[in-house]
């Protein structure tokens, strides 16, 4: 009898090995992993996650540039987590990749993972979000406080500076949600007429987004407009909105992801501001290229920001 | 003849679990060149020490038969009172201390529910996961905690003798935890209460008593683990630790402990932990896309609770 388990259990256990190496065959399409550094350069890329399109396009449009520039780009994903994060860049430096660019998941928490970096001697490129130490060669993001000024100026004028309004915040303590709230809040603040209702964080997500805008809409009859930290929030909230038949809730988004911009072109999101990620991907690894080739580069690129509404 | 069985199946317990641990390093090893560098080890190591840490408490729970969901909001809310106790002014004992007993009081509360409110385990800490998550939020007003000494990253970022701090602390609570499950009554009534809770307590255990202990310990290992947390990152995350029990469930049953409790190893849990760090650190470095690095993570732990199964059956 227990033989005969022993011989299901070896079984198993090869079945299981057998598995993990098909996986790891197919994951690596059979190229040969990023070692022959000498060869041809390479790039690693540590997103913050890729559950949230704007980071897609980020990754796709260094991928681009990448290939254009004939580098390889070894993509990370730490999936919203501080601590998978300064995993990936320890296994990023294990690798010995000529450049580390890192998208933080949080501007102080990343900085162990670039001082790992700096002791490396791998030089550090942040994009979109900054660090709050360590050295970092080259900073590419967008002036969200600009980004949220451009949104709070949209409703103002919309509303001709009288209404309630709604703010859907980022995750708290993100300096995306810190930064493009307070841009937003400049901009009502200097109509008289606005007053905000409610301020609820929704952490950049969809469904919460959905959810708290569905609570929101029950504690307050009058809502005249909505800004989320981003169009993910936004658009759950648009949602919320059109199951409760409210008409005329004027709503901002922020990224101008691709759903969103679609959304402003059918003419149920009000606006959204566009942050170029793609460009962000590109001008990071253009920047890494320029690293290794020991050019000098700026300490800060701004990446344009625009709003988009309606043709 | 019953005794020899179970020795022998005790045997393959253990070995199921090494060989699938040899097999990957050796798959590993072939894929990438750079998977054997000390310095990779030592990563690797480094990076296994919080999970493994908290899997010795999970190690406990689920032999006993139960379960803990609540040790991923105990690693937040015992990181972020450290954290805040540190950046408030308070000494670096203090402040660890005080993070433990949280972990502790956690723990102690999952005990309580369980044995004296007759909570199923599942539920119980499911209820504390929740809150737990909650207060954190609260004490932290959703920000991270940042602006600790530099004295107090050596918990997470130092080494000792070379080695990491995070691994020496983890092989500390491994021994720790060894010694208690093979050589004490009460790693004897752990199993005991595992195999059969009834027949435990009418043999005159303490089964409450145990269970509250089990649970606390638990707690402890994670609020422990939180610190170390706050330490390597160098910052309290509110959202730190989120999906960490499922790790720490995932480790312990590729250990070759059974869920339904009573049979299992300290050393497993041990082997079943470095498979998932190895697996995320290999396909790391192997350039795996990240999407694909979930899915062979889900496949290797259900593979592991077929083999348990098909190991109940045949034996």
């Amino acid at each position: 009898m227990v033989r005969f388990s022993a011989k299901k259990n070896m079984w198993s256990v090869l079945l299981l090995a057998v598995f993990v190496m098909s996986i790891l065959l197919t994951g690596c399409g059979g190229n040969k992993p990023a070692a022959d550094t000498a060869k041809k350069s390479v790039v690693g890329l540590s997103v913050s996650t890729l559950n949230n399109p704007f980071f897609v396009d980020l990754r796709d449009g260094a991928k681009a540039a990448a290939e254009a520039g004939g580098m390889d780009l070894v993509v990370m994903d730490a999936q919203n987590d501080a601590s998978k994060q300064l995993a990936n860049i320890e296994n990023l430096i294990q690798q010995k990749v000529g450049v580390i660019i890192v998208n933080p998941v949080d501007s102080k928490a990343i900085v162990p993972a670039i001082e790992a970096a700096n002791k490396a001697g791998i030089p550090v490129i942040t994009v979109d979000r900054g660090a709050a130490g360590g050295k970092v060669v080259c900073s590419i993001a967008s002036d969200n406080v600009a980004g949220g000024k451009l949104a709070g100026q949209y409703i103002v004028d919309k509303l001709g500076g009288k209404g309630k309004l709604v703010e859907l915040e980022g995750i708290p303590g993100t300096s995306a949600a810190n930064d493009r709230g307070k841009g937003f809040n400049e901009a009502a603040k200097a109509a008289a007429g606005l007053t905000v209702v409610a301020k609820q964080p929704a952490d950049f997500d969809r469904a919460k987004g959905m959810k708290v805008m569905e609570n929101i809409l029950q504690a307050n009859p009058e809502i005249n407009a909505v800004f989320a930290h981003n169009d993910e929030m936004a658009l759950g909230a648009l949602e919320a909105i059109k199951a409760a038949k409210r008409n005329n809730v004027i709503v901002v988004g922020f990224d101008a992801t691709e759903d969103a911009v679609k959304a402003v072109n059918a003419g149920t999101l009000g606006a959204t501001v566009a942050q170029k990620p793609k460009d962000m991907g590109k001008i990071a690894i253009e920047t890494a290229k320029k690293v290794m080739a020991k050019e000098t580069v700026p300490e800060s690129i701004p990446v344009a920001l625009e709003l988009i509404v309606k043709k | 003849m019953a005794l020899k069985d179970s020795a022998q199946s005790n045997i393959i317990r253990k070995m199921g679990p090494l060989l699938g641990l040899v097999l990957l390093s050796g798959a590993m090893a072939l894929l990438s060149d750079r998977f054997l560098d000390v310095n990779n080890l030592l990563n690797v190591a480094r990076q296994v020490s919080i999970n493994a840490i908290i899997s010795v408490g999970m190690t406990m729970v689920i032999l006993t038969g139960g379960i803990d969901l609540s040790v991923g909001s105990t690693v937040a809310l015992a990181g972020s009172v450290t954290a805040g106790l540190l950046t408030a002014g308070q000494g670096m004992s203090t402040a660890i201390l005080a993070g433990l007993v949280i972990g502790v009081v956690l723990g102690c509360f999952n005990g309580f529910l369980i044995t004296r409110a007759n909570v199923p385990p599942f539920i119980a800490t499911l209820g504390t996961m929740t809150a737990a998550r909650g207060f954190t939020l609260v004490y932290t007003d959703g920000r991270p905690i940042t602006g600790m000494d530099d004295a107090f990253r050596f918990l997470g970022g130092g080494y000792i003798a070379g080695i990491p701090v995070p691994v020496v602390l983890m092989i500390i609570v491994f021994a720790a935890a060894y010694v208690v499950l093979r050589q004490t009554k009460f790693g004897r009534y752990v199993y005991a209460i595992g195999g059969n809770e009834e027949a435990a307590r009418l043999s005159g255990i303490h089964t409450k008593k145990i269970l509250l202990s089990v649970y606390s310990i638990a707690g402890l290992l994670a609020g422990f683990s939180g610190i170390i947390m706050a330490s390597r990152l160098n910052s309290a995350q509110p959202t730190a630790g989120v999906s960490f029990e499922l790790d720490a469930i995932a480790a312990v049953v590729l250990g070759g402990t059974s869920l339904s409790g009573g049979m299992g190893t300290i050393g497993g849990t041990l082997i079943g932990a470095l498979i998932i760090g190895i697996l995320d650190n290999g396909l790391n470095l192997l350039n795996v896309s990240s999407f694909y690095q979930q899915v062979a993570k889900g496949a290797v732990i259900l593979l592991a609770v077929i083999v348990d199964n098909r190991r109940k059956k045949g034996a």
